[in-house]
């Protein structure tokens, strides 16, 4: 039992704390260093979706259903996953349009309807009256289980008015939402001290919960599996399978998973802090999966409550209050002073937004459309200042009639029942707003319809059921229908009964919203007001800003400034005239037409304050002549898409272009240098030509000069002719070689042959050339079959050519080469030649093979060979199938290897043809 | 229609069979696992994985590009 005194104090320190942070954060915001730019505080400022429901609620409905509390979190964490396409989407309309509300949203989607916003706006409050009455019950009787605990009794006994702790709250909620919530007159301007404010309250909320968790987890118990033990041998909760049932079946426990899903959105309170507070659609991306996790960790701890309470105690004891009892009964009141606090958190966070988001909407929808229907509305009175207090007015309103709600139904229903009331009453704004931004044949006539029947069916199977229950209307009502007629029960319209009144009501209201919604769009004449609205919401992501310009007819500047002078002030309202003309580049006169473009941007701003109904009405009553067609904003909208797809396509072209011109300019390249590459080699071989020419020639001078020679001489003179005419028909019989396979004429007989017997026979050949040298030549492997399909002469050139290739350039002194035949990776034959010559650089790898390339080798200074034998290898292996590489690392020596395919695959069925055009 | 939008609702209409019947109703059952319920541990295990992929799904570098 803790004093009074102690427990007020904390609780005005705390809203005194409240004030300060936003304050503070007010104050911040106006100097330019905003807090609410920030994915945290953004996330923070959703949880206000857990209010005292979650904070007390959630344990009494475990008591009873067990897992099934977890649902009104599930729902939403399924539609946190869908935020990024569908509140993206209601973001990006709103902040283009200046949308401050669900009414203002429905209203202006379905052609600026007085009557729908008017509608959303009623349905609106009378569905979270008892959301809020809830707020406060939680309240006041967390205030009266700190003060009275443990006796029962004295908790439950009800008191007077002026007693009543809910009032006060009630009065100082109304305080803070009046100062931190009506700053601005124009809606759309954010209220940075609420939502900083509410965002702490997040923190709060968390903190205390998981604290009176952990004490009831690991204080009370030890540990979770000890809780769950315990439990599990517990009567009651045995007979009602709390642990491993969802005692209220899978029909309400889906129910429950959609209704939450639709909440989380449709909530006034949370579109007011997700879509109006929202400052960057980016911020989406961290709330879709960290609101998920603050659901997550505030759950953790319900179920181990809820059990550790029904151990310990009886069943006088609500179960709503196990969280605060629980601390007391342990002695720990401070504990449960924390915990009622965290309660406090919780109510006041979900009250202050609510009655903000409320009070804006139903002065813009529903006050001020009727102020000016009825012309109201003298020229003479400052509208902004009118406005604002209306605000104020509608603020203590709303939080009265939460009051009274709270004083009919107090502590008859248990906090989550009132709360699920509300969850059917905003759902449904679901059809109309989702329909709406998807479906473009959606009607204001099928929306007004599927509303208003909605509505009345929730009234009748939910709200006067609700009433009835405490006495009002009489106990029959429920059980046998108004007046006895059967059919009428309102928990078991048209005699379908089976299910629990939140799925009841929630079947038949979505069923006439959703089947009227759809049924009458399909066969109502739309008006071009909603036609063009339509387009607008449905394809919001395709188009810009700038495109939305309805208007034809004329007003003059002058008349502008002074109709929207009267709604924001004179000085507001010309620097918005002048800050748009600067934008656009030009001054303007009074006297002067206003373009089309600022007339809608002066409707525009004239929506944030009074909604987007009441802001057309008004700019319509200045501005002559007709607003465009709906054929005439589509033939503005088309034009500006059709210049958007022009030039998307030409930048595609363009990109085309120049790859293309890339590829060109590659290939040019790759022509140059086969071009001198050919120059080289027509110098490379004349050269190579006349060098044993010209020793020929010499020699032959010196034979015919010297007749008189003697023999030995003459002998040798003779030789080194021979052997240089040996040498120029070897160079050129390569070159004819060379060219007679390129051009595809050389003659190809194809056979079995055995890689084996060629190595050994190509050894058998240039075993002359090794022993010139001082190179010893070893041949290796050659056990296994090694038969490949080609042409024996051919690949005996390939292994000749590999070999003295080797021969060349292997260590004079040192040489070593090796050849070896073995089986290679998958169905092929390995021919490998080893030297242990420089090696060769990894540039010249590949380059080695082509046909006019020489190894430059520094220190040798002229190149050895003709440059042609590798370049042959190379068309001999390709045109077995097969291919030829080098392995090397420089001074390491190299190794040529030729895989050829077996012969009997594939590719022995075909002819002799090879195909030589993919070479070049 | 891009990758980013088709891999949510991917995830969100996993949610919808992970958490409804008749999937959960064959954690229902009596029995625990490491001293908690089946049913308790299934729906806070599974909640976690959901947020864990909506966030990988979400990150910044994984953008899926743009529109809607």
């Amino acid at each position: 039992m803790l004093p009074e005194w102690s427990i007020l104090l904390v609780s005005a320190l705390y809203v005194g704390l409240l004030f300060g942070i936003a304050y503070f954060a007010d104050k911040l915001g106006d100097r330019g260093r905003s807090l609410v730019n920030n994915p945290y505080v953004y996330t923070l400022s959703i949880a206000v979706y857990c209010t005292a429901w979650t904070f007390y609620g959630s344990v009494g409905l475990a008591t009873q259903s067990g897992m099934a509390f977890l649902t009104i979190y599930l729902g939403p964490t399924l539609m946190a996953a869908l935020w990024w396409l569908v509140l993206r989407k209601i973001v990006r309309i709103s902040k283009l349009y200046r949308i401050t509300s669900i009414a203002d949203f429905i209203a202006s989607r379905y052609g600026k309807s007085m009557a729908l916003g008017g509608l959303a706006a009623v349905i609106a409050v009378i569905g979270i009256t008892p959301y809020i009455a809830l707020q406060l019950q939680a309240v006041s009787s967390s205030f009266d289980v700190l003060l009275y605990f443990p006796d029962v009794e004295a908790m439950e006994t009800p008191r007077g008015v002026w007693d009543d702790k809910a009032l006060y709250v009630a009065v100082l909620l109304a305080a803070f939402a009046i100062l931190f919530g009506t700053r601005h007159i124009d809606a759309t301007e954010r209220l940075e001290g609420m939502v900083v404010a509410v965002a702490f309250e997040s923190v709060v909320k968390l903190v205390a919960f998981l604290s009176a968790g952990i004490f009831v987890t690991f204080w009370l118990f030890n540990g979770f599996s000890d809780l769950f033990a315990r439990a599990a041998s517990h009567e009651a909760i045995q007979s009602l399978g709390l642990l491993h049932e969802i005692p209220g079946g899978y029909g309400a426990w889906l129910t429950l998973t959609i209704l939450s899903a639709f909440a989380i959105i449709f909530l006034p309170r949370q579109w007011q802090v997700t879509v109006v507070e929202n400052v960057n659609e980016d911020h989406i991306r961290t709330a879709s999966w960290l609101f998920p996790l603050y659901l997550l960790a505030i759950n953790l701890f319900v179920l181990p409550i809820a059990l550790a309470g029904m151990t310990a105690f009886g069943p006088e004891m609500s179960p709503d209050n196990y969280v605060l009892a629980l601390p007391l009964a342990e002695g720990h009141g401070a504990l449960g002073l924390l915990i009622y606090i965290g309660g406090f958190s919780a109510a006041t966070g979900m009250v202050i937004v609510a009655t903000i988001a409320l009070a804006i909407m139903v002065s813009n929808d529903l006050v001020v459309p009727i102020l000016l229907r009825k012309q109201a509305l003298s020229p003479s009175v400052d509208l902004s200042r009118l406005i604002v207090n209306i605000r104020r007015l509608l603020i203590c309103c709303i939080l009265l009639l939460g009051y009274l709600y709270y004083l009919l139904i107090a502590d008859a229903y248990a906090l989550v029942s009132i709360g699920l009331i509300s969850f059917v009453a905003v759902a449904q704004f679901a059809p109309p707003i989702l329909a709406g931004m998807f479906w473009k044949g959606a009607s204001r006539a099928g929306a007004l319809a599927g509303l208003s029947a909605g509505f009345l069916f929730w009234l009748y199977t939910l709200l006067l059921p609700s009433l009835a229950e405490t006495g009002i209307l009489g106990q029959g009502f429920i059980a046998h229908g108004p007046g006895g007629i059967e059919w009428l029960r309102p928990y078991g319209l048209f005699g379908i009964t089976g299910m629990d009144p939140i799925t009841h009501a929630f079947f038949w209201t979505m069923l006439v919203n959703a089947g009227l919604l759809w049924g009458i769009s399909m066969f109502s004449r739309r008006g071009d007001m909603e036609r063009i609205q339509a387009a607008l919401f449905v394809d919001v992501f395709l188009r810009s800003e700038r495109d939305a310009r309805f208007w034809q007819g004329t007003a003059t500047v002058g008349d502008l400034q002074e109709l929207l002078g009267r709604f924001i002030g004179n000085e507001q309202a010309s620097r918005i005239i002048y800050e748009h003309a600067e934008t656009r580049g030009d001054r303007l006169a009074d006297t002067e037409q206003a373009r089309p473009e600022l007339v809608h941007h002066v409707e525009r701003v004239l929506a944030g304050s009074i909604g987007s109904a009441s802001a057309r009405v008004m700019v319509s009553s200045i501005v002559k002549g007709e607003a465009l067609s709906f054929e005439g904003v589509m033939e503005i909208l088309d034009a500006t898409s059709r210049t958007i797809e022009y030039s998307r396509r030409l930048e595609q072209k363009s990109k085309e272009l120049e790859q293309a011109t890339q590829e060109l300019r590659a290939a040019n390249e790759r022509l140059k240098e086969l071009d001198h590459l050919k120059d080289e080699f027509v110098s490379m071989v004349s050269h190579e030509l006349r060098t044993p020419l010209t020793s020929i020639r010499a020699f032959g001078e010196i034979l015919l000069n010297n007749p008189e020679m003697d023999t030995a001489q003459r002998q040798q003179f003779l030789d080194v002719v021979v052997r240089e005419s040996e040498r120029l028909t070897r160079l050129i019989n390569q070159v004819l070689d060379l060219s007679k396979i390129e051009s595809g004429s050389a003659e190809w007989q194809l056979a079995d042959v055995d890689m084996d017997r060629i190595g050994r026979e190509a050894v058998e050949a240039t075993r002359q050339i090794f022993s010139e040298g001082k190179t010893e030549l070893r041949i290796e492997g050659g056990a296994g079959d090694a038969t490949v399909k080609g042409d024996p002469d051919r690949l005996m050139q390939l292994a000749i050519n590999l070999l003295s290739n080797a021969a060349k350039f292997s260590d004079p002194d040192h040489g070593r080469v090796r050849l070896r035949v073995d089986d290679g990776p998958g169905d092929t034959v390995q021919l490998a030649v080893t030297d242990n010559g420089p090696g060769i650089g990894e540039s010249d790898r590949q380059r080695i093979f082509e046909k006019f390339h020489q190894v430059s080798d520094l220190q040798a200074g002229k190149p050895k060979g003709s440059g042609l034998g590798l370049a042959i290898c190379r068309l001999i292996a390709e045109a077995h199938w097969g291919t030829i590489w080098v392995e090397s690392e420089p001074g390491e020596g190299s190794t040529f290897i030729c895989r050829l395919p077996r012969a009997g695959g594939e590719h022995c069925d075909l002819t002799a043809h090879v195909d030589f055009s993919g070479w070049r | 229609m891009n990758s980013l939008a088709e891999r949510l609702i991917a995830l969100a209409a996993a949610g919808v069979v992970l958490f409804n019947y008749p999937i959960l109703s064959a954690f229902a059952v009596d029995g625990t696992i490491a001293g908690a319920p089946v049913l308790y541990l299934y729906l806070f295990t599974a909640w976690a994985a959901l947020i864990l992929l909506v966030a990988l799904a979400l990150r910044r570098n994984g953008r899926g590009g743009r529109g809607g």
